[in-house]
């Protein structure tokens, strides 16, 4: 089968400040044949987007390419052509999806302007033409009424609608490539599934080669004939899908699709890349949760949380963001709440922090409602029921070192006899989240996410509170760094006899740390039960729905490409 | 309250992993953003320079201030007028001097106080006069009555830069705190100074400056600050706060819902700590160059209320008093008060003012 694309060599790095430069992508050879999907899979910086962006050109100012840098479309050299004849190329025989619709489409255009838009520039139709191809292509993308549609203006779709816009103007020039950055990353899983289905079958029918760019190796596993690792700018593992997925060769491919936690196993302690890259064995015994046995630590009845819109001059709209929430949480247990954006799961969380006041209900700790106390009063209970929030990157204060960051609860709460104790006790919290003591003089923003959200779990720790909310504190980071910080959470579980209520829209990551789980849809609690029952005998559609909608990863069939090549 | 009691019991648990570390002083220290903004100010040269350039000139205001420089301004050195040194002295002056001086006719058989002037010179002699000789020219020249024009421009810079940089700091801290107060809490209160904040940028600007000079200057707290540079320092903070406050409400608005306050919130910071301890440091570099860019505009606004009789007190002496004289002597041909007044005001405004954007470039490099 004849190439598309040819990367050959490909060298990317950065000019930043005056004389320093960062090598983002060090020698890539890459090759995308016709009517196939190669994906491009790697974390964080490890130069899977530079990568992709330099084919299109898409590069910000400071980027130098290698000189023997070459990307071959159809034999031509990419790099060297004319910036008008390579904007006449980009859009047309190679088009790109963006990770963030919302952000992608022009919110004062309606999305059947601009669809019509690519199509008079590239195709030369006259506008009636091109708004008729609109409509064409709004419904071939699966978008319901797509004649009422043509007139929306971006922020009346859903992220998953606009996501499909996106990809109706990717494919209104009939590409010949189409590259996919991080598609389906910003939305939720069951949109996700929708997404990738459309794209896949797309794919197939227009026949075209497509460059799918991700993070997630379970979802590549099940879109891609041919798959590419990368890290730190260099590839560590390229080869078909089944290749890569059953019997990988690198080392750090085998980490990758060993560290994401697994429906079926649940063992004591997640491997992390480390344990590849030493070849330590990885733990088999499987961990067993803490009976929930006598009074409830915390009861929630009836907890409801409305928030009043105001509609034009008198009329109010109420908004439900959590309706008559019960549930009991139990010492040393955790607590897992599922749910997509606008469930209200967060909601949950913020308002057992008392970070927001609930509308109605109760929350007793150990029989005292704390809806009912003034902010005095909370104080002392504030100390015993923390958060860590889930983008690491803010919730630090970026203006305050780690010392100050940690001695401030202390100091809050008078723990600690004077500075000096506390000094002491900030370092010796440093080592129990494995960072090093050199980090009490620096700031924030000299840290990576993992080690962000390491700081962030000591701040909690201490107050040496009772419970701790975990919301979303792991999707903002890397699938490997994501293990080493639930092994963290675990390990802390155990030694303080910690209760967690663990809040995310990964099913997976809240199967393996919750011990009981519930379901949320749009401010209601649909399903609870404890963890495995609900994975294994989900009772309520919508919960069967979350479940199916988890990627797979790669089932060892042979694929449509290898069927066709024997 | 039992129920509030059980969390205090809790606190007679072992309070953590403390670790003994001999020497708390030798862990590395990370540069601060001040640090970080300073070094990147000193890689900008047209900053550097004019930062020198401020520097001086706040040298000049600490010495004229205690004395050392420029102390004798109103002490009249030279004849009226008198030309900067280049010029030369004036020729017609001198010469219409000596053209005028009277002729000696003796009227002592007619005046009635003759006989006394023997007596009476006898006594003048007795006091002792000092003789001062008057310059004819000076180094930058010399006004109406003879007041050396570079001493006044010292004494007048002393004036306008201190009367420009505490107007500064009175709307400085005007408009962070009310927009600190309008920006966390919103609501009511945040309706409230937005309302205030209507009214004052609704009356023209130099109405309200005129209408609070009648307040502070002969209105019923005339008194209170009829001496002195207070009075056009309290003008000129209380009208000129409002762009202040509308950044910093900005900011906090922004700030307030952040997941760090949200954080400072959960760990039991109060309000204010939450408003000046955790979202202050996140916005200082803003008001810090707001501050310098007021510095900047009330220095003008100074000069233009002294120029209109708004300003500083007749006893002493700005830019824009100097500027105001000058008006009347560019008739006669006398340009170099003028001309002083404005090299000096010019090359501290500009400096500053170079050094404010160097300022803002150093503390938020995206912005760039």
């Amino acid at each position: 089968m004849p190439n598309l694309i040819e990367v050959r060599d490909l060298r990317v790095s950065f000019r930043v400040g005056k004389s320093e430069v960062f090598d983002a992508v060090k020698g890539v050879n890459l090759v995308v044949p016709e009517r196939a999907t190669v994906a491009l899979v790697g974390e964080s910086g490890s130069g899977k987007s530079v990568t992709a962006m330099s084919i299109v050109r898409l590069l910000p100012d400071n980027a130098q390419l290698g000189p023997s840098s070459q990307v071959l479309f159809e034999g031509r050299d990419l790099l060297q052509l004319a910036p008008e004849r390579m904007r006449a190329l980009r859009g047309k025989d190679i088009s790109v999806v963006f990770q963030d619709p919302m952000t992608s489409l022009n919110p004062v255009f309606t999305v059947g302007d601009q669809i019509a838009e690519v199509l008079r520039i590239h195709m030369g139709m006259t506008s009636t033409q091109a708004r008729s191809r609109a409509l064409d292509l709004l419904a071939e993308v699966g978008i319901p009424e797509p004649r009422a549609r043509l007139n929306a203006y971006p922020h009346e779709l859903s992220g998953g609608q606009q996501q499909r816009v996106m990809i109706a103007m990717a494919i209104a020039c009939e590409p010949k490539l189409l590259i996919a950055d991080e598609p389906t990353t910003a939305l939720d899983v069951t949109v996700q599934r929708q997404v990738v289905d459309l794209m896949a079958k797309l794919q197939r029918e227009r026949q075209m080669s497509m460059l799918f760019i991700s993070h997630d190796l379970g979802l590549v596993g099940e879109i891609a004939d041919q798959v590419v690792v990368m890290r730190q700018g260099e590839v560590r593992e390229a080869g078909t899908a089944n290749e890569v997925f059953e019997a990988p060769r690198d080392a750090y491919t085998r980490a990758l699709l060993a560290c994401r936690p697994r429906l079926d196993a649940r063992p004591l302690r997640l491997p992390v890349i480390d344990d590849f890259m030493n070849d330590r064995a990885p733990v088999l015994e499987q961990r067993v949760s803490l009976p929930a046995e006598g009074a409830p630590l915390i009861a929630v009845s009836g907890l409801r949380k409305a928030y009043r819109l105001k509609e034009g001059l008198f009329r109010r709209k109420e908004i439900e963001a959590v309706r008559m929430a019960d549930f009991e949480l139990h010492r040393g247990r955790t607590l897992g709440v599922v749910g997509e954006s606008g469930s209200g799961k967060t909601t949950i969380g913020m308002m057992l922090t008392r970070l927001t006041d609930p509308t109605a209900g109760s929350i007793r700790f150990e029989g005292t409602d704390l809806t009912g106390l003034s902010s005095t009063a909370l104080q002392a209970w504030r100390r015993r029921i923390q958060i860590v929030f889930q983008n690491p990157y803010a919730s630090l204060n970026p203006r305050f070192t780690v010392g100050q960051i940690l001695m401030e609860p202390m100091r809050i709460h008078g723990i600690g006899a004077d500075e000096a104790a506390r000094t002491r006790l900030t370092l010796g919290w440093l080592d129990k989240v494995g960072l090093p003591r050199a980090a009490f003089g620096k700031y924030p923003h000299e840290f990576s996410g993992g080690q962000r959200q390491r700081i962030a779990i000591a701040r909690c720790l201490t107050m040496q509170p009772e419970v701790v909310v975990c919301d979303e504190s792991v999707s903002a980071l890397d699938v490997s760094v994501q293990a080493t910080v639930l092994n963290l959470l675990l390990d802390l579980q155990e030694e303080f006899g910690l209760t967690y209520v663990f809040i995310s829209h990964d099913l997976a990551v809240v199967k393996y740390m919750a011990d009981d789980i519930l379901v949320m849809r749009e401010g209601e609690i649909v399903e609870r039960g404890s963890a495995h029952d609900i994975y294994t005998n989900a009772q309520h559609p919508y919960t069967q729905q979350l479940l199916a909608a988890i990627p797979r990863g790669h089932r060892p069939a042979p694929s449509a490409l290898e069927l066709a090549a024997a | 309250m039992s129920a509030a009691q059980t969390p205090q019991a809790q606190l007679a648990e072992p309070d953590g992993p403390e670790v003994a570390v001999e020497d708390l002083l030798s862990l590395p220290k990370s540069p601060s953003v001040w640090a970080l903004a300073a070094r990147r100010l000193r890689s900008d040269r047209g900053g550097m320079f004019s930062l020198w350039i401020v520097l001086a000139f706040l040298l000049l205001v600490l010495l004229a201030q205690f004395g050392v420089l420029a102390g004798n301004w109103q002490k009249e050195v030279a004849v009226p007028f008198a030309p900067p040194h280049f010029m030369g002295a004036d020729a017609k002056t001198a010469a219409g001097a000596a053209a005028t001086a009277p002729a000696n006719v003796d009227l002592s058989d007619v005046d009635p106080l003759a006989p006394r002037y023997a007596e009476w010179a006898e006594r003048a002699a007795k006091t002792k006069t000092v003789e001062t000789v008057k310059a004819d020219t000076l180094s930058f020249g010399a006004d109406r009555i003879g007041r050396d024009v570079l001493d006044k421009a010292i004494k007048g810079a002393q004036v306008s830069i201190l009367v420009g940089i505490l107007a500064a700091f009175v709307a400085t801290l005007i408009g962070t705190v009310l927009g600190a107060l309008g920006g966390y809490f919103g609501g009511k209160l945040d309706d409230f100074l937005e309302w205030v904040y209507n009214v004052f940028t609704s009356v023209p600007y130099i109405l309200l400056i005129f209408a609070l000079a009648a307040v502070f200057r002969s209105g019923p707290l005339g008194k209170v600050f009829s001496d002195g540079i207070a009075a056009v320092v309290i003008i000129l903070g209380l009208v000129g706060w409002t762009s202040i406050y509308r950044l910093v409400r900005a900011e906090y608005m922004k700030h307030r819902g952040r997941e760090y306050v949200r954080a400072a919130e959960a760990i039991g910071a109060g309000h204010g700590a939450r408003m000046f301890g955790h979202i202050l440091p996140n916005v200082s570099h803003i008001v810090l160059v707001q501050l310098s860019l007021h510095v900047v505009s009330f220095i003008k606004a100074e000069v233009i209320l002294s120029f209109l009789g708004l300003g500083v007190p007749i006893d002493m002496v700005s830019w824009g008093t100097m500027l105001g004289e000058a008006q009347s002597e560019l008739v006669l041909g006398k340009w170099w008060q003028l001309v002083a007044a404005t090299a000096f005001m010019a090359t501290f405004v500009t400096a500053f003012a170079i050094l404010t954007d160097a300022l803002r470039d150093a503390m938020d490099p995206k912005l760039r």
